[in-house]
């Protein structure tokens, strides 16, 4: 069952000129500075020792979070500048796991998947550390993506556990503990990014199970979203209603919405946190087109319920793309709150629910 | 007695040098992609791969020597991808798995290229006396990868694939045995006719050679009507994968409609880091002759299920010497029984 997503409001800028809120969000990763993958292969080639390392890291860090604040989002990430790959960052810091070598993704592209060779442990804060950092350079709220135990157990050789299911549920119990030290540390909206949903459908319900765990004893006013992307949404939805969370981030930009009919059911529970600009086409959409696609997400939802962010993460864009996304995105926000606030735009997701028969 | 056989479906990870070179010299991109014209500085590179491939496995031991397909960018689909006839559209999906290929669009007439003969030749030229195996995607699997725009009928689109398939064969230089790989055809099994077309077509394939023709199947066991129909193909040896597919279900067809002379199991797993122990692999080997008390076989190739590329390359590595290992103590095995 969702979490009751109440918890939106505290992310309203104190100066936010409508009386209508899309909260803005981004999914998570930016491209990095040139100067940060120069710095990191000096630091790989041993011209770079820790404190440089670091210190480039934290720059990095601070542009991007800042970057993120310039564009004027309402809650805000460093674009995951400590972070390589989303499943090796996580993999490097649980007990448990070992690398192997690069493994081949399609054409040349690699990623150093590794195995889990004996039960997974908690042993350092994974994401602790990053968060600290962004929040002290923040103004705005800070968003912390994690990748999801369905994802890290799927992206993953289990060499260990007797199948994923239980190597899942094992890295489920480790997410909840590094959300209990987040929330500890004051994080207050928190993504569990699932791709691999998106490969296996059929397993939504050892998702649903994952989260859970995830959820266990977090406090209500902590924002849980969930991020699934590039799959078929109609072999998750509706199940996705019965996952204890507060909002599912999806991409839909990327097939001009296409798939949108299959949330509109009427009976669709969480926030809706909607992708309106692509996370893989240079061009950047005008605002014009950006609010075009916000108002898809009202067949679904009531504004009050509906997040806008970009598709997926922006890596792969060239930065001046990323940040021209973001800043058309949210400038596409704020007029359309102005133009629900003048009642010049309808909500099809109330008006279709007004219009159903009384007895339904 | 049966002769145990150690080998391997081909299609190896790129050895990690060659992955680093490689992506210099092609990029990352869908273009950069092989199309069966490369440069003289990617041949090169290539011919290099193809060498370490080659001498990996023969410092393993196995008795049959694969090129590797270290220039099959697209998996199974490569025969398409490289062809004039075939426009690349976007990346799709892999079967299951995290791994994504081109779509071949097949926009014209399907002629063998002798693309996969000339790697073949080259390897053949490395190997001195020992055996070289040919792989091939099976026509059945060949053709569920691509999309058809020319055909406009899925009987003439199988049929043009076959024979695509057979040109390239006759094409190839002197080998010992050619493995079509299938696994579209128990992922998603031909329905009623369908199986008799792809049985024919197999069978068109396989009669392009002299060499032993073994059809490897993996990730799910035979549904029964296409097996039976597999059986009126002339093959040497059909596949199973003892690994991930249902061992029962494929057993029991098996048992009950028979199978060819000769058997190729999937035993080592190539889609997982864990090394098998050689013992373990071995006794698996006896297990199955057990469970096949109706049959004795004149070959039992021994191998991974599935292609190797998904492993890095140090467990790839000591899975070749595993099945090596293996099949000789179920060879050894085999002598004392």
């Amino acid at each position: 069952m969702s979490r009751n997503p109440d918890n939106r409001e505290q992310f309203r800028p104190d100066d936010h000129d409508n009386d209508h809120f899309l909260l803005t969000t981004v999914v998570g990763s930016y491209p990095k500075p040139k100067w940060l993958n120069r710095a990191r292969d000096d630091y790989e080639d041993g011209a770079f020792g820790e404190s440089e390392w670091t210190e480039a890291t934290d720059d990095a860090s601070r542009v991007i979070t800042r970057e993120h604040e310039d564009a004027g989002l309402d809650t805000v990430v460093d674009g995951e500048m400590r972070r390589e790959e989303m499943v090796e960052f996580f993999a490097e810091r649980i007990d448990g796991y070992e690398f192997n070598g690069p493994v081949k993704v399609w054409g040349h592209n690699y990623f150093d998947k590794p195995s889990v060779v004996e039960d997974v442990e908690y042993d350092e804060p994974w994401l602790v550390d990053e968060f600290e950092f962004v929040d002290d350079v923040a103004e705005r709220p800070v968003k912390v993506p994690i990748t999801g135990p369905y994802t890290l157990a799927n992206w993953t050789f289990n060499e260990s556990y007797d199948d994923d299911e239980a190597l899942a549920y094992d890295l489920a119990d480790l997410v909840n503990e590094e959300v209990e030290k987040l929330v500890a540390a004051g994080a207050r909206y928190v993504q569990i990014d699932e791709p691999a949903l998106a490969t296996t459908p059929d397993d939504h319900a050892i998702v649903g199970e994952c989260l859970e765990r995830i959820v266990a004893d977090i406090p209500e006013e902590v924002r849980i979203g969930l991020h699934v992307c590039y799959g078929d949404y109609s072999r998750v939805y509706p199940e996705v209603n019965e996952f204890p969370i507060d909002e599912i981030d999806v991409e839909l930009a990327n097939d001009e919405y296409e798939q949108i009919g299959v949330f509109a059911d009427g009976d669709f529970r969480p926030d809706l946190a909607l992708g309106v600009v692509d996370a893989h086409v240079a061009d950047v959409e005008s605002v014009e087109q950006i609010k075009r696609n916000i108002r898809e997400g009202l067949k679904v939802v009531p504004p009050e319920k509906l997040t806008v962010s970009p598709d997926c993460g922006l890596k792969l864009l060239p930065r001046e793309a990323a940040y021209a996304k973001m800043e058309n995105m949210v400038r596409a926000a704020r007029e359309v709150e102005a133009e629900l606030d003048a009642g010049e735009i309808g909500v099809p997701a109330v008006e279709d629910t007004d219009a159903a028969p009384a007895d339904d | 007695m049966t002769d145990i056989v150690a080998t391997t479906p081909g299609l190896y990870p790129l050895p990690d040098r060659a992955k680093g070179d490689l992506s210099d010299l092609k990029g990352h991109q869908k273009h950069d992609l092989i199309d069966g014209e490369e440069g003289s500085a990617v041949t090169d590179a290539y011919d290099r791969v193809r060498e370490e491939l080659v001498a990996d496995q023969r410092e393993a031991g196995l008795d049959r020597i694969v090129e590797g397909q270290g220039r099959w960018d697209d998996m199974l689909a490569h025969p398409l991808t490289v062809h004039d006839s075939v426009e690349t559209g976007g990346i799709v999906r892999y079967y299951d798995n995290n791994n994504f290929y081109r779509d071949p669009q097949v926009v014209g007439e399907l002629t063998a290229t002798g693309d996969v003969a000339a790697e073949l030749a080259a390897a053949a030229e490395l190997l001195g006396d020992d055996p070289l195996q040919a792989t091939l995607p099976g026509p059945y699997t060949l053709a569920a990868l691509a999309t058809d725009d020319h055909y406009g009928d899925e009987a003439a689109f199988l049929d043009a694939v076959a024979e695509l398939l057979v040109g390239e064969v006759e094409a190839f230089p002197a080998h010992e045995t050619l493995f079509l790989l299938e696994p579209s055809y128990v992922t998603d099994p031909p329905a009623d006719d369908a199986g008799e077309r792809a049985a024919e077509a197999i069978d068109r394939v396989a009669a392009a050679t002299d060499a032993d023709v073994v059809v490897q199947t993996y990730w799910e066991a035979f549904e029964e009507t296409a097996y039976a129909h597999l059986m009126d193909a002339d093959v040497d040896a059909v596949g199973f994968d003892f690994v991930v597919a249902d061992r029962e279900a494929n057993l029991e067809c098996i048992n009950e409609y028979g199978t060819k002379g000769d058997v190729a199991l999937g035993l080592v797993d190539g889609q997982n880091t864990l090394v098998e122990d050689a013992e373990t692999v071995a006794e698996r080997v006896d297990w199955v002759h057990d469970r096949i008390p109706a049959q004795t076989f004149e070959t039992t190739y021994v191998t991974t299920n599935t292609e190797p590329f998904y492993l890095p390359v140090n467990r790839h590595r000591a899975k070749l010497s595993v099945l090596a290992e293996a099949a000789e103590i179920a060879a050894s095995e085999e002598v004392e029984a």
